[in-house]
């Protein structure tokens, strides 16, 4: 099965700041995959790279195949919800569904329509007076509706309340069910990815931290919690993905392919939210040991 | 891509509509009575005699007409472009909504076209109604005043009109791009658009073609309207109006010179027209009083012997544009224009493509 999405030494620049640094990513097709990082990661800017709204400064990028945005026939496999789910405001709902019939050749108007119907949109309502959570629906009719191979959302449910989270996210799996997308979304909730991912990538600091199926993770992934001992005692194919201790007392998240057998630790399932952290405040630490030694060379 | 830029644009198209419907009736019902004021009072003027009086009361009606229109179509290609064109992307860019156009199953490329060619062909098609209607609306007073080629007249009849709205339209939507934020947008294309009209009209117009250099001979002129001698503070000087020269002709310059290239002096006009020189010049009181044929009978004799003994030195040299090029510079100037308007199409075009990634 092809990538939907794969990137090789990925890296984009605006000036001199680095928004995203050697992003070397294979997402495989047929996956929800989320992709989650704090605020300023650059989830951002990995998302647009991959819709072709920015170009790369280095390295390569390719969707479906194809360099993004390359040609319209790309572009009509690939949809697209953007940050704030943003609509023309002065443009009816119904206008919304033309406009994607105009500019979309594989237009499914029959399903856009039947979905404006479930959600209880007023068709002449100008997309201006929609809530956050309604204008976030119809910006997902809009993408769904071209019937794209792969659906890419940039933290769509960011601004919406707990309750159009879930329906948001809800009317998205029925999609995915129904027409077999790939998805990839960004969040900077694990919470909000849990329910609906079965791919991660933690992306930290403008760098990939960790990629895989989420089953995977969590399999290969313990807290182990004993006396502290030099981590770097551990046997091979254990990795140390983050370390906190007190005095007497260390905990480990490790990431082991194999079961961990060692009697002198306490072993410990972790849950993707914590997973996620620890990949996070690893990539922090690194992050500001970097920046540090540099200010040392200075 | 159109049917969408259409669907953005039509409620300003209808705006527009409205204007041009209004001002297509005020001048249908005023025009015909214009036309029928000049056939009346200026056309058959000679045989009363007067002309001077019949012209100058004709030129006059209608006036606070005039001057809007005169200074409607001067704002409108800058309207055009503050309000068309500016917010056409720099809306969408603050917005954030490009990134919902971009991502539909059309390249950049002809998003572009699709809004410049709509509301372009509609800028294009406003200011050349309103262009069409002020100049026919205009025609009786053009007539008159037989000064096609003056700054005003020149930007606000025929053809060019069509090429400022076309570059202001484009003007404004590059400076939506570059500067990608509505307001400041607005307020560089009025700045920018006003700083290239007077650019083409100080600078450039003159230097579209070479002018004629030609002299005439004073006994040719002693006839018309408006030549004479002025009597001014600095001393007596020869007087020739333009339109004694050539009606519509654009003139640079209009020198009173000997074959050696000098001017007459002040006591040689002193001798030769001692009418204007002594006693108090008729018809004004004051300093700028001039000596006409039409003064007095004694006064035109005495006038025909100052102009007689003027022309046997002095020939008038002038250098201008004549009437029959006026299409030629409309020509130029649009054209001018429409480039300008292309060039910065492509500007937009590279921009949204390479920069806005």
């Amino acid at each position: 099965m092809t990538a939907v999405l794969e990137a090789r030494g990925l890296g984009k620049k605006y000036g001199r700041r680095r928004a995203l640094s050697d992003c070397t990513l294979v997402i495989p097709a047929g996956h929800v995959a989320g992709l989650v990082g704090p605020n300023g990661a650059g989830k951002t800017t990995l998302l647009h790279l991959a819709v072709g709204l920015l170009q790369p400064t280095s390295g390569t990028i390719a969707v479906l195949g194809g360099r993004p945005a390359e040609s319209p026939a790309l572009l009509g496999r690939v949809g697209f919800v953007a940050q704030e789910t943003p609509v023309y405001a002065a443009l009816s709902v119904a206008d919304h569904l033309r406009l994607g019939a105009w500019l979309n050749p594989g237009w499914d108007n029959d399903g856009a329509e039947r979905r404006i119907e479930q959600l209880s949109l007023d068709p002449s309502q100008r997309a201006g007076k929609l809530s956050g959570g309604q204008r976030a629906q119809l910006a997902l009719t809009l993408a769904i509706a071209k019937r794209p191979e792969l659906l890419i959302l940039d933290e769509p449910v960011a601004s919406l309340d707990p309750l159009a989270r879930r329906e948001f996210l809800q009317h998205l799996m029925e999609a995915v069910a129904e027409h077999g997308l790939s998805v990839v979304l960004s969040s900077h909730l694990v919470a909000d990815l849990e329910r609906v991912c079965d791919y991660l990538i933690v992306l930290a600091a403008s760098r990939v931290q960790v990629t895989g199926e989420v089953e995977e993770l969590l399999a290969t992934h313990y807290r182990l919690t004993g006396a502290r001992r030099d981590p770097a005692s551990l046997p091979a194919g254990q990795q140390v993905v983050q370390a906190s201790h007190t005095d007497r007392q260390g905990t480990l998240i490790v990431r082991s392919e194999g079961p961990i057998h060692d009697p002198a630790w306490t072993v410990e399932q972790i849950s993707l939210e914590d997973l996620v952290l620890a990949y996070m405040s690893q990539a922090g630490e690194a992050d500001r040991v970097r920046r540090s030694g540099l200010g040392v060379v200075r | 891509m159109i049917r969408l830029s259409w669907r953005q644009f039509r409620t300003q198209a209808a705006v527009a509509c409205a204007v041009l419907a209004v001002i297509a009736v005020i001048l249908a019902i005023t025009g015909p009575h214009l036309v029928h004021l000049y056939d009346t009072t200026v056309a058959p003027c000679k045989t009363y005699g007067d002309c001077g009086l019949a012209q100058s009361v004709f030129v006059r009606s209608d006036g606070k007409l005039q001057s809007f229109l005169a200074d409607f179509l001067l704002v409108v290609p800058a309207l055009i472009g503050i309000f068309w064109g500016a917010p056409l992307i720099a809306r969408e860019l603050e917005a954030g909504t490009f990134r919902l156009a971009w991502t539909q199953s059309i390249t950049r490329k002809r998003w572009l076209a699709a809004k410049l060619g709509v509301v372009g062909l509609a800028s294009i098609a406003v200011a050349a109604l309103l262009s069409l209607m002020v100049t026919w609306w205009s025609n009786p007073f053009d007539r008159v005043n037989a000064d096609r080629f003056s700054p005003a007249m020149f930007g606000e009849r025929g053809i060019t009109p069509v090429g400022y709205a076309a570059f202001a339209f484009v003007l404004g939507v590059t400076a939506g791009v570059l500067i990608r934020r509505t307001l400041p947008a607005m307020a560089g294309t009025l700045a920018a658009f006003v700083g290239a009209r007077v650019a083409m009209t100080i600078w450039v117009r003159p230097h579209l073609i070479a002018p004629v250099r030609t002299s005439l001979s004073f006994l040719s002129l002693g006839s018309k309207t408006g030549v004479g001698i002025g009597n001014t503070p600095s001393g007596l000087s020869m007087i020739v109006p333009e339109t004694a020269i050539a009606p519509n002709a654009w003139i640079y310059t209009n020198q009173i010179i000997d074959t050696a290239g000098h001017a007459p002096t002040n006591r040689f006009l002193r001798a030769a027209c001692p009418l204007a020189a002594g006693g108090p010049p008729p018809g004004s009181q004051t300093g700028g009083g001039s000596a006409g044929p039409h003064s007095s009978p004694s006064g035109a004799a005495a006038f025909h012997a100052c102009i007689a003994k003027v022309a046997a030195q002095f020939r008038v040299v002038v250098t201008y544009q004549p009437a029959g090029r006026y299409w030629a510079f409309q020509a130029c100037e649009t054209a001018i224009f429409l480039a300008l308007a292309l060039i910065l199409a492509g500007v937009c075009l590279w921009w949204i493509r390479h920069r806005l990634s």
